[in-house]
Parts: C-alpha cells; structure tokens; sequence
C-alpha cells in the first residue's frame, strides 16, 4: 500500500478555469483547445508552456500588473499580457520572441532595481517566484541606481530612510516585510476573492503604494485578517512567510491528506522533511476546498508535537491516585481484567463505547464493532450524538437516507441561501468562502438566528433578511415560512405531486395553513416581525435555485428532530431537491461525523443506519463476524451516565472523545464518570474525561495514521500517514490490541482491510475501495453498482426512500423558560480560532485571538446588572454556575447572552441542562435559562474542578 | 435515571407524535421507545407505571402498555 503520495498535477495554471464552447488557436505552433474565456496564459499553460508570470495565479482573477507574461499575437498590436487577454478561435501565440524577451528582461530589471538582493541566508531562497522569474528570463545584470527605496532601513547618507517598514510580524504564523514586496496585488487579491474577508488593500499611490493589512495604524494581527494564509500561499517573492519555514528551511516531499479539524473536510498537501512537518499548503485537487483552507487547518497543527502529548499508556487503581507509567501490555490486561470482572459481575450489558468524529472511518467502525462483536451488546455511541443525531433521524424520516443532499460546488449555482442556525465563517470557514464568493456575484441570503453572525453583514455580503429569533423557537419560525409558501401559492406543486406522497402533503398544507402559523401570529413569541419572515419566505420560494445550510443551532434544542424535518418540508415544498445549487445540507462539526455515524455508530443501528431490529440486516454482519447481534437497541451517551449513577453501566472504551467538557450538565457527567470501575480514555492529551479514567491508552495524530474521513458532503477523503506514530501504534490497532486480549482474534494488518469489509457489508458502501479513493482523489458515497464513482447529489430522480415525505411540525415550546431567577436565554457557540473542546487548538498559537471563553451580553442587560465591558461575571442556571468575562455587544438581542466552549476553566457546560431533543436524546445546549451578575473571580465549582484536575493529572516517575 | 428526566423525555416523544395526523399516536410512541430506548429504560417506564405513573402523558402511558415485555 502507498504511504506516500506525490501531488499529481498541480501546477500553477495562471488563471481560474472557465465553462464556455470550445475554441482552437495555436501556441508557438500547437493547436490547443480550451473553452471560451480561457485566458492565453491558461491555454499556453494548458498546451504544456509556461509564460512568466509574478501577478497571476489559478486562483484569483487576473490582474495584468506584473506586465512579465507578454506575448505576441498575430494580427494585433504590441504586446498584450497573456493573463488578461482570452482566446479567440484561430488565434496564433507567439509567448517567445527576442521583442517579448527584452520586454520580460527589462521589466524584470526594474524590479530587481527596487528589490532587496536575495543573500544566501533568504528564507525565500528557491521558494520565491521573483528569483525563478529572474533565472527564466536571464536576467544579469540591473543598470539603475535607485534614487529612493523601500529597501534599506538607512540611506546611504547614514540618514533612517523614511520609506523603510519594519517586518510585521504580528501574526503567529506568518511575517511581512515590506521590503520584498513587488505590490503586485496578489494577496491582496487573494483576501478579497479566495477568503472574502478584504482586510489588505494597497495604499497609497505610485512609489508609495504599499500593500497594508487594516488601516495604516493596523499590523496584521489588529487588521480584520483571519489568518486563513492565501496571501501567503501567493505571495511571489517572500514578502510574505510562513515562520516555519523560516525556522526549518523549505520542505522536501509531500505528501496529500486530509484535514482533521472541522467538516468541511479540506485536502492538504503535507510538506515535510524527513519526518518533520514544515507547512501544510492546501491542496488544489481537493473537491471540498479548490486550494483555500483557514487558519486551523494550515496552521494550527503544533499540537501534534506538544509537551501536553502523553505518549505512555498508564493505568491506576483508582482516579484518586496518581497516574502510573506501564508497557502496553500491562496497560491492555489491567483493562481486559477489569472489562471481563465488570461484565462477569454485572452483567453483558453493563460496559460500552464511544466512538470518535475526530478519527478515520476505519477505527470507528472496529469501536462499534468492538461492543458488538466482543462486548456482544449495541452500547455504543458516538459524540454525533451531542450534535447532528436530529439530522439522522430527521432527514431519515422525510427523505429517507441521513446526509447532505449536495456537494459543496452546489454553491456556485445558488440563487438564494438560508443559512440557519449555523456560524459557517468561524465553523465552517472554507465553505463560508466559497459562499461568500457566490452572494458577491448576486445570490440573495437569509440568515436565522439569535445572533448576528458575521455573514448577517460584512465586507461586500449583506443578508437580504436577518430573521434574529428569540433561542428556541426554530420550529415556529421555519413553520411560519412553510406557511406563507402554502398561504400564498409558492408551492412548487408540480414538484411536489411528482415527488412526493401527495396525500401527506394535503395533510400537511392543510395542517401549516391554519392561521396559528401565520408570521403575525408567531411573531409575539419568537421575536421575528412577521413583514420581514414574508419577505424572507417569497424570496426563497421565488428566487430560483434555494439552498438551506443548518448547523447545531437547528439541531440542539428539544425540538432539534422537529425543525431538520422543518427544513426538509422548506425544501420539498419550493421543489429543491435534486439538482445542483438547492438541497438540505447539513454543516457538520468534526471532521468525521458524518463517517461516525455512517459507520454504525448508533446504538440502535449498524453500518449504512439499518436498525439492529432487523433480523436481514443483522444476518449480515453476524455471518461476517460469526457470533450472534442483539437485536435490542443499546445506551446513549446520556443514558449511558444515567444508568452508571443507577449503578448498572460500570465500563467506558472512549476514544478521541471528551465528554466531561463536551456534553451538558457537567455534574452529572462527572458523577455517572466517578461511579464506573473501568473508564479507558484513547487521546492525545489527558483531556477532561481522563480525570475519571483507570485506563489512558495514548493515540495517534491524523499525521500518524492511514484511514479515511467522510466530511459533510458525504465525500470519503484519504487521510494518509505523513510520519510514524509517536505512541507507537495507530488507533485502529489498540483498538484491536484491546478487542483481541478479549479473545477478538482479529488481524488487520492494514485499514484498507478494514475498508474492505465496510464495503463487503454496507450496500451504501460496496464499490469503495482504498485504490478507488487513490485514484479519484475522493468519492461520495453512495458508491456502489449503481454509481461506482459515487454520488455527488442525491435525490436526483427520485428520494431514498420512494417518495418524500411531509411530516406536521408543530411548535411545542421547551420546558426550558426564562423566568423572574433565570429571566436570560444563554446560547453557545464556537468561534474560528478555536476547535470543539479546544484540545488540539488550545496547544498552538490560535490562543492569540482567543485565550477565554467570553460571555456576549446586549447592552441594556449589561446595564441593568452594572456589567461593563471585561468585568468578570457570574452565569447560572438551575444546573450549575460559572464565572467569566463579560463582552458587551449588540450582536446579542436584549434577553439573550452567548458564548463560546472551548476552554475547560470556564466549563460553559457546567451551566447547560439535561433537557434534550425528543427524539434522539441530542442536549439543548442552545437554550438555557440564566442568570447573569457581577463576580470577583471564579467560582468554587472552578476552584474544586481545578484542585480535582491537577490532582488527577499527576503522573509517577517512571520505575526503571 | 431520575424519575422526572424520564417523565419528561417519555412526554416529549408523546406530545410529539400527538401532534401528528391519525389516531394511531400510541401506537407510534409505543415504536420509538422499542426502536430507542435500551431494554432497561423501556423496563423503569413500565416499572414506574406499574407504580403509578405520576406525571406522564396518558398517550406514553398508553404506549409503554404497547410495549413488548423486556429481560432488563
């Protein structure tokens, strides 16, 4: 099996790609065929020649600054630049002549004259465009002596030069130093149409034009810059660069994998040497990201070499004493012994798993495999459960399969977007540029939610409507947009009567019709003026192409499985499903959710979510692993807890997953935790969950192992092994480490053996093979003899499950209620700095922009209480409290405060309640009622957790 | 678990299929609670009811009357 990877092409084609007729011309002598709007430069780079070029790339739209990449055409005048002129049929290209390369020379000269010259000890050296440029067109010599310069920090008087600007380097990952910079525009270029963000510009005017992040008075770190590093990625001549490479030198190999933070699932090329990584580039054959990434993914993977890593594994007697270094060995039969005694004792069901959306598909499937083949019980679950468990049941029940509808691409043809209970440019950063390209060329967007989030408006994108709703109140407004769609004749019935059960939809109408849904008379209870939930429900039923885009605010609320129904309903009634730029996509949090869940990690499902009740379905994997399958549904996470306080759960294998700060009602996950007898934690760090664990079994990072990960779009993308696994195995093998001390008798000797029998048992599944994936880059499944390359949309002709299916969706209000103790609704969220339970991104420099979790608080309530700004603050619930500092901010309506949950000090989850959605048992951390006031300093919750974590994390010398 | 968390969860899965069209609503809570809910939740409901059952909808405890029995 190839470990590594050598990028397949990937050169740099000058300019974006075009759509359009074909059109012939001919290039020094080669007739080449491109489609119309090609650029000269793409059509010569297509035929194999490379015309010089410092201000193009494939990425951004051409410039024509640099005036390198001239050429000849016959038949017309001068020498136009190859970047801005496109092709005509019959064109004849001349890119080589003496006349282009005494201009090529000329220009290169002058810039050379205004340019440091390059030493031996560049960090740019052989990774600067400007050199390379220099060496193509031979230049030699440079006969201008400058007058003024940018370069030099004294003049040749001994004078400061007034011209010369110190090396930003403000920002943790990358510098700019004025001096090397050719303003070419192309960073500048890049933040606007790659990012979206606009925070560089060009000040100034000729000689005193300089390339600036934020106003003249800013640096990088203080400009509205989001670290994502296209800039940087373009950047010609070094002006800017990473720090890493600046410290390590420039890499050697690399090596294409996929990112292991949120799921949007970006492929990058990992570039090392040796073993050591030096800078993660994104890659351009990456379906999912086209070539961009964000701030976590290209830079934030220092974690993987942290001092916090624990490398060991250790065992003890109990969580009170310190931990105890040991050989895998001892660390697998102290677990087995306790695993076996619990289950001996208490019986087959009383031990279970938790499954990681942080690891490969691979590792997930041997968890679950684990407590079903050798634990031989269905407790297993996995952190989905916390996050998108609504969307499986929700867009099962309507459409018939649980996943996304579309690609990611599918953005490039949306007319109207509702992007709902969803923060895509901290979550989802990627996606969030690509959407953010398409409003800027027209799309219309709706936002909904409580907050407003940076996409409601900021640089050139304006949410058409902001429909700010009051915490909880999802089902009510998305029924009252069904409502006018229904009352007013938008339904698409044409689509409906084709596509979906006509009878439920009588029904339906019938039901949303009623006036109860109407806008005005919702609007009292969810906060949204019923003029602007008309407008926003005309437009998406008649502004073409509608697509919805939710996140956790849809899902995690006591209704969470209601509202994804809701949003299916939106679809199917405006007739968008199937066919690119519409669909119901949901934005997952962790790399792999979707694969966790996909790969059968439910307690009440196996693989390809076929429920353990179905006598077939477990035939299947009872021939393929020879013993018997319960046919009973197993504990979710929650009832996994609530049952180790009753006293009948007493073992926990829990991989890559940290419940203690992730899940809700922190005291009750501490005490279900603190009464098991074996709590086996597989992570890197010793996270939260480790402070109640017997067992820590060290993991491996997403750079030390092979295996896959299926992001939202339902796309399987390669994660492959950059370097050797600094515990000594990857998960997937103490996984079965543990499960053969258990008598398994399991041997993978690779996952792409483990791929293998997904697909022997996994209809949606059957044609993926690790070689397929190789070869296409990525597929989507379904992937089977239907569609052998995988499916990019779904629901093309027909839905999963026959027809679609309108489910009534009532309103029905949480218990959870702001009242005279509790009068605020606390809301939480996450920002683009940090990731999840900020294990991973706590350990780099990302805690430049975010150090503590902050709680947003509007004005007015601010003021009631004497909060000012940065004042410390108690936050309470009928759960818990917590102290914090307060952000005083009118992105928050009055009534509702915000944060995010990321840093384990502040245990915002101390706070949240045991309420969850009806269906699936997914928290309600979206909706807690609090109580906000003045505090001097942290709370005694804080004090004791942190007496008890350090307690906990002691860790013996080890005995020699 | 405690009583009142499964008071509530069972309610919420009632009102929620109450809501539905058809009057067939314990029947289809009866089918969530055996598709979701482990033997030994399935086995405190019922032991609860056989208790009384404070609290609970009628239509959950219509439902857990559905249920098949279960070895906890």
């Amino acid at each position: 099996m190839k470990d590594f990877i050598i990028p397949w092409d990937d050169r740099d084609m000058g300019t974006p790609e075009r759509q359009g007729a074909p059109v012939t011309l001919s290039i020094d002598g080669f007739e080449v065929t491109v489609p119309e709007g090609t650029s000269v430069m793409r059509a010569a780079a297509e035929a194999g020649i490379e015309v010089p070029k410092l201000c193009a790339t494939d990425s951004v739209d051409a410039f024509g600054s640099c005036r390198l990449c001239l050429v000849e055409i016959e038949g017309r005048k001068g020498t136009p630049a190859s970047c801005t002129t496109p092709v005509a049929p019959g064109m004849v290209v001349h890119t080589q002549s003496e006349k282009v390369n005494r201009l090529r020379k000329g220009v290169m000269e002058l810039y050379a004259s205004d340019h440091p010259a390059i030493g031996l000890t560049d960090a740019a050296n052989g990774d600067s465009e400007l050199q390379k440029m220099a060496a193509r067109v031979g230049l030699r010599e440079v006969r201008y002596e400058p007058l003024a310069d940018h370069v030099h920090r004294r003049l040749a008087d001994g004078t400061a030069n007034p011209d010369w600007r110190p090396v930003d380097d403000s920002n943790p990952y990358f510098t700019y130093d004025p001096a090397k910079c050719i303003v070419c525009s192309l960073c500048v270029r890049a933040c606007d149409e790659v990012q979206g963000t606009f925070a560089l510009t060009i000040e100034g005017r000729g000689f005193d034009s300089r390339m600036s992040a934020g106003t003249g008075l800013d640096d990088y770190l203080s400009s509205d810059c989001v670290s994502c590093g296209a800039c940087v990625q373009v950047c010609p001549t070094g002006s800017l660069q990473e720090k890493s490479v600046a410290e390590m030198g420039l890499p050697e190999r690399s090596v294409i994998t996929t990112c292991a933070y949120c799921g949007v699932g970006c492929s990058f090329k990992a570039e090392l040497r040796g073993d050591e990584l030096v800078r993660m580039e994104p890659y351009k054959g990456g379906k999912a990201n086209r070539g961009h990434s964000c701030v976590k993914g290209r830079f934030a993977w220092g974690y993987a070499t942290h001092k916090d890593r624990i490398l060991s594994p250790m065992i003890r007697e109990t969580i009170n004493e310190p931990w105890r270094e040991v050989s895998w060995d001892e660390a697998i039969g102290f677990a087995t012994n306790r695993l076996k005694a619990i289950q001996e004792r208490y019986g087959r069901k009383s031990v279970g798993v938790i499954t990681s959306s942080r690891c490969t598909n691979e590792e997930t499937y041997l968890v679950q495999k684990l407590t079903r083949a050798v634990f031989m019980n269905n407790n297993t679950d996995t952190c989905a459960r916390v996050c998108h468990s609504p969307t499986g049941y929700g867009l099962g029940q309507t459409f018939g399969t649980s996943a996304g509808t579309q690609d990611f691409d599918s953005v490039e043809h949306t007319d109207v977007v509702i992007v709902i209970g969803a923060n895509p440019t901290d979550g989802h950063p990627v996606f969030a540029s690509r959407l953010k390209r398409r409003l800027r060329q027209g799309a219309q967007l709706i936002v909904i939610d409580p907050r407003r989030i940076d996409l409601v408006k900021s640089a050139h994108v304006r949410a058409a409507h902001h429909l700010q709703l009051r915490p909880g109140t999802n089902v009510a407004v998305v029924s009252a947009l069904a409502h006018v769609i229904v009352a007013e004749g938008l339904a698409n019935e044409a689509f409906i009567r084709e596509r979906c059960d006509w009878d439920e939809y009588l029904t339906y109408a019938e039901f949303i019709r009623d006036p109860r849904h109407s806008p005005e008379a919702t609007e009292a209870l969810t906060g949204v003026p019923a003029a602007e939930l008309r407008a926003a429900a005309r437009l998406f039923a008649k502004g073409g192409n509608g697509s919805i885009y939710y996140g956790l605010g849809v899902t995690e609320h006591s209704q969470g499985s209601t509202a994804v129904m809701g949003i299916a309903n939106l679809a199917m009634l405006t007739g968008n499903i199937g066919r690119e730029g519409v669909g119901v996509n949901p934005l997952r949090g962790q790399n792999n959710v979707q694969g966790s869940c996909d790969m059968g990690s439910f307690p009440h499902e196996l693989p390809g979510y076929r429920h353990v009740k179905n006598p077939d379905v477990r035939a299947i994997f009872e021939k393929a692993w020879g013993v018997a399958i319960d046919p009973e549904p197993g504990l979710r996470i929650p009832n996994m807890l609530d049952a180790a306080v009753d006293g009948s759960f007493k073992g926990l294998y829990c991989q890559g997953e940290d419940i203690l700060q992730s899940d809700p009602d922190t005291r009750h996950v501490a005490a279900g935790l603190a009464a098991m007898d074996c709590v086996i934690v597989h992570d890197l760090f010793l996270n939260e969950t480790a402070n109640y664990a017997h067992v820590f079994l060290p993991g491996s990072s997403f750079l030390e192992k092979n295996g896959t990960f299926t992001n939202a779009e339902r796309r399987i993308n390669m994660v492959r092994k950059v370097m050797a696994p600094k515990n000594g195995y990857e998960d997937w093998e103490v996984t079965q480490l543990l499960a053969n001390a258990l008598g398994a008798g399991w041997n993978y000797t690779h996952p792409s053996q483990i791929m293998d029998e997904i697909a022997a048992t996994t209809p949606s599944f059957a044609g993926v093979t690790y070689d397929l994936i190789d070869r296409m880059g990525s597929v989507q499944w379904p992937c089977n003899e239907k569609s052998p390359e995988g499916t990019p949309l779904m629901h093309v002709d027909g839905f999963v499950r026959g027809k679609g299916r309108f489910i009534v969706t009532e309103y029905l209000a949480t218990d959870e209620k702001a009242g005279p103790r509790f009068p605020l609704l606390l809301t939480t969220g996450r920002i683009l700095s940090q990731y999840n339970v900020g294990a991973q991104t706590r350990r780099t420099a990302n805690t430049v922009w975010h150090d503590q979790d902050l709680l947003e608080i509007h004005p007015h309530d601010a003021e009631n209480r004497g909060i000012k700004n940065g004042d410390w603050v108690r936050l309470a619930s009928r759960s818990g409290e917590t102290t914090l500092r307060a952000k005083v901010t009118d992105r928050v309506a009055p009534g509702v405060v915000y944060t995010t949950f990321h840093h384990p000090d502040t245990q915002a989850n101390v706070v949240t309640t045991d309420f969850s959605d009806w269906a699936t048992n997914c928290p309600e951390y979206k909706v807690t009622a609090v109580q906000v006031g003045r505090s001097n300093g942290p709370s005694d919750w804080q004090e004791d957790y942190a007496a008890q974590a350090a307690n906990s994390r002691r860790i013996l010398p080890a005995a020699e | 678990m405690s009583p009142e968390k499964m008071v509530h969860m069972a309610n919420q899965i009632a009102a929620f299929f109450k809501s539905q069209p058809g009057a067939d609503a314990a029947e289809r809570v009866a089918a969530h609670l055996s598709d979701f809910w482990e033997p030994r939740m399935r086995a405190q409901l019922l032991a609860y009811i056989a208790e009384g059952g404070a609290g609970l909808d009628p239509v959950a405890i219509a439902a857990a009357q559905r249920l098949k029995p279960v070895a906890a």
